[in-house]
């Protein structure tokens, strides 16, 4: 038995190797390399200068002026209030959007049901930038919504409704963007669940209101609750949207970032700023997983 | 019992339900007639897929109906949404909602017909005290065994004071004794709250221990509507016959018709009883006939018209599987009757006058 038990663990630790090895390679060490880098200095020449300076970060709010005095700049942390603005507008979205679609899938025979699922999926099947690009036709000055307006003659030919370059133009491609991540785990939420229950709570006179607060917004929380976790946090770091439909007027965190890398060659001060956003997200899931354990608690004590 | 000054509770008539599918239609109640008094425990009972749990849940309105109407103490029930209808249902798994304690699933019922919270702390707390399970108002359903499960169940149905209440093979998920022991608080109950009790079943001990009347149903038709007494003692066709505990369904030819008619049976054997009219000298008739009341006694082998081929101890009695010209007779004894008989016996089968009766 003991060797059995001892062999089982040893089996368990060689199988997960692989999947150790991967995570260990692909996340866990360019994120060392990251928080190594954001801890460093750039140099002139867009380079990294190995040397420890937390300038990065100072430079998250603070700057330094033509005296050399430090100040308080607050372009970022509007940036990182902004971001967070939409980020949060877009789950709320997509949750007000997903939930309703997750429940009628759900409540599909089995087959309708397998078919929407991979509906709900197909968006996954091309990449990002060229759905967004898509974005742009549809939305774009004489874009599909222009000219059906025109069509019905709900808007002249000369005018427009300028719906590119605006943060609505960004929610939408947030929300696009992520939706499935948030029907999918709500509908799997739904799916478990055991009909009768929803004919007890008829049975028992819940109006149909009622049926849908008292009974399936409650078991389903699990789903929405991961379903918020899974757009929200993309949403916060995504720069595609934002940079297509936004044009980059309105920087984004997530913009703000990918420019530190790409063309202002400020590595030091790009890896800070993911590593702030890093953070972020950890005290948002610490926050959540908190607030999921009074919940279980609160439900237990009553 | 006369059924004069009973009140109707339920009164199912021309009932008929059609599922519809792609490519089929079942016809899961094909024109059931019944009514169910007031403060009767009434069972329906039958094979799975038979139809008892389709006239369950059309009483409930889980389901719409093909055809006929459907009455609650008078009122016409069938075009109200099941929160309309004061009937409440304990389902099969329980269906207890796992996201609230076992106060709040029993109070849920009485807080969605917004009574008075007083009123609603005081009745949940009455019924839980009623099935026993007072101390266990903060558990979770998780947290409790199935048969505890099964008590708030009933509690959460009963708890809004229904005019009806459904049960849906509510036992079937307990372990033996358990079913055993919940047959009996349940009748107890249904006496206690003086409540209408519509009970669904395959179990057709259960169906005999509790119910004040049965309706046996078979692929979408009732069979027969009665007291148990009157299901197991004279079954109106084979199909109840056979249900209903053990029968011995004999072909004979009737010798003679009438009062002290007699019949003889291919397996040899004759049986006085009585012959309806109708059927004539020479017919061939069925015969039903229960296997505790027929007897046997030793005898040899020129004598005896039967040989024991399979003798089954029962404990407190047993069951033999007699062979008469290679025609099986079942028959159901006390032990200290048949102590010192064994397979291979020869035995004389007696049945006793009026002890059987003729079947469709």
């Amino acid at each position: 038995m003991n060797i059995q038990g001892e062999n089982k663990t040893q089996n368990r630790i060689l199988s997960l190797l692989p999947l150790w090895i991967v995570i260990g390679i692909f996340m866990i060490g360019p994120l060392l390399v990251m928080a190594a880098v954001s801890l460093m200095e750039s140099n002139v020449y867009g380079g990294v200068h190995f040397k420890f300076s937390l300038s990065g970060y100072r430079q998250i709010l603070f700057d330094t002026n033509l005296f050399d005095e430090i100040q308080f700049n607050p372009a970022y942390m509007i940036i990182i209030a902004r971001s967070f603005v939409l980020a949060l507008a877009a789950t709320f979205l997509s949750l007000l959007i997903g939930f309703p679609a997750a429940y009628y899938i759900s409540r599909q025979s089995n087959r309708v049901k397998n078919i929407l699922i991979f509906l709900v999926t197909i968006p996954f099947w091309t990449n990002l930038l060229i759905r967004t690009f898509a974005w742009i036709i549809i939305l774009g000055k004489g874009g599909v919504i222009e000219s059906s307006f025109n069509f019905f003659g709900l808007l002249d030919k000369e005018s427009s409704l300028n719906l590119m370059y605006t943060n609505t133009a960004i929610l939408i491609g947030l929300v696009y963007s992520y939706l499935p991540l948030m029907v999918l785990p709500i509908y799997a939420s739904l799916e478990k669940m055991d009909v009768r229950l929803l004919e007890a709570a008829t049975d028992l006179y819940s109006s149909r209101i009622e049926l849908i607060r008292k009974i399936i917004f409650p078991l389903s929380m699990p789903g929405i609750i991961g379903g918020s976790i899974l757009v929200f946090v993309p949403c916060l770091g995504a720069f595609i949207a934002p940079d297509l439909l936004g044009g980059g007027k309105k920087l984004l965190l997530g913009s703000l970032i990918q420019f530190q890398f790409s063309y202002a060659r400020n590595w030091p001060f790009g890896a800070a700023m993911a590593m702030f956003l890093l953070a972020l997200v950890i005290i948002i899931l610490i926050f959540n997983a908190k607030l999921n354990r009074r919940h279980r608690e609160y439900e237990a004590q009553r | 019992m006369e059924n004069n000054n009973k009140v109707n509770a339920i009164n199912v008539k021309n009932v008929t339900k059609i599922y519809k599918t792609a490519n089929a239609e079942t016809r899961a109640l094909k024109n059931a007639n019944l009514t169910i008094f007031d403060n009767e425990f009434f069972t329906l009972l039958g094979p799975s897929g038979c139809g008892k749990t389709t006239l369950l849940r059309l009483i409930a309105g889980f389901e719409d109906i093909t055809e006929g109407s459907i009455n609650l103490f008078d009122e016409e029930i069938v075009n109200l949404p099941p929160n309309k209808r004061s009937v409440n249902t304990v389902f099969q798994q329980y269906a207890l909602f796992p996201h609230l304690d076992v106060f709040e699933n029993v109070a849920f019922g009485l807080r969605r017909l917004n009574k008075d919270k007083n009123f609603v702390d005081k009745r949940t707390f009455e019924v839980l005290e009623l099935v026993q399970m007072q101390d266990y108002g903060k558990r979770k359903p998780n947290q409790l065994s199935g048969g505890q499960q099964q008590r708030v169940a009933l509690a959460r149905a009963l708890a809004p004071s229904p005019k009806v209440l459904l049960l849906d093979e509510p036992l079937s998920a307990l372990d033996l004794k358990l079913r055993q022991a919940m047959r009996y608080e349940l009748k107890t109950l249904q006496r206690e709250t003086g409540i209408t009790f519509v009970f669904v079943t395959h179990d057709q001990e259960e169906a005999l221990t509790m119910s004040d009347r049965i309706a046996v149903i078979n692929e979408g038709e009732i069979q027969q509507i009665g007291e148990p007494e009157e299901i197991y003692e004279s079954p109106n066709n084979k199909f109840v016959a056979n249900f209903i505990g053990e029968a011995n369904l004999l072909t004979g030819i009737c010798e003679r018709n009438g009062e002290n008619g007699l019949c003889k049976l291919d397996a040899g054997q004759e049986v006085s009883m009585f012959i309806p009219n109708h059927i004539n000298k020479g017919e061939t008739v069925t015969i039903f006939i229960r296997p505790e009341r027929i007897k046997i006694k030793k005898s040899d082998k020129e004598k005896s018209n039967c040989t024991i081929s399979h003798f089954t101890y029962l404990g407190n009695a047993a069951s033999i599987l007699l062979n008469s010209n290679n025609k099986s007779i079942n028959v159901n004894l006390p032990i200290e009757d048949v102590k010192n008989f064994k397979n291979g016996d020869f035995v004389e089968v007696v049945f006793p006058s009026n002890s059987a009766q003729v079947i469709d």
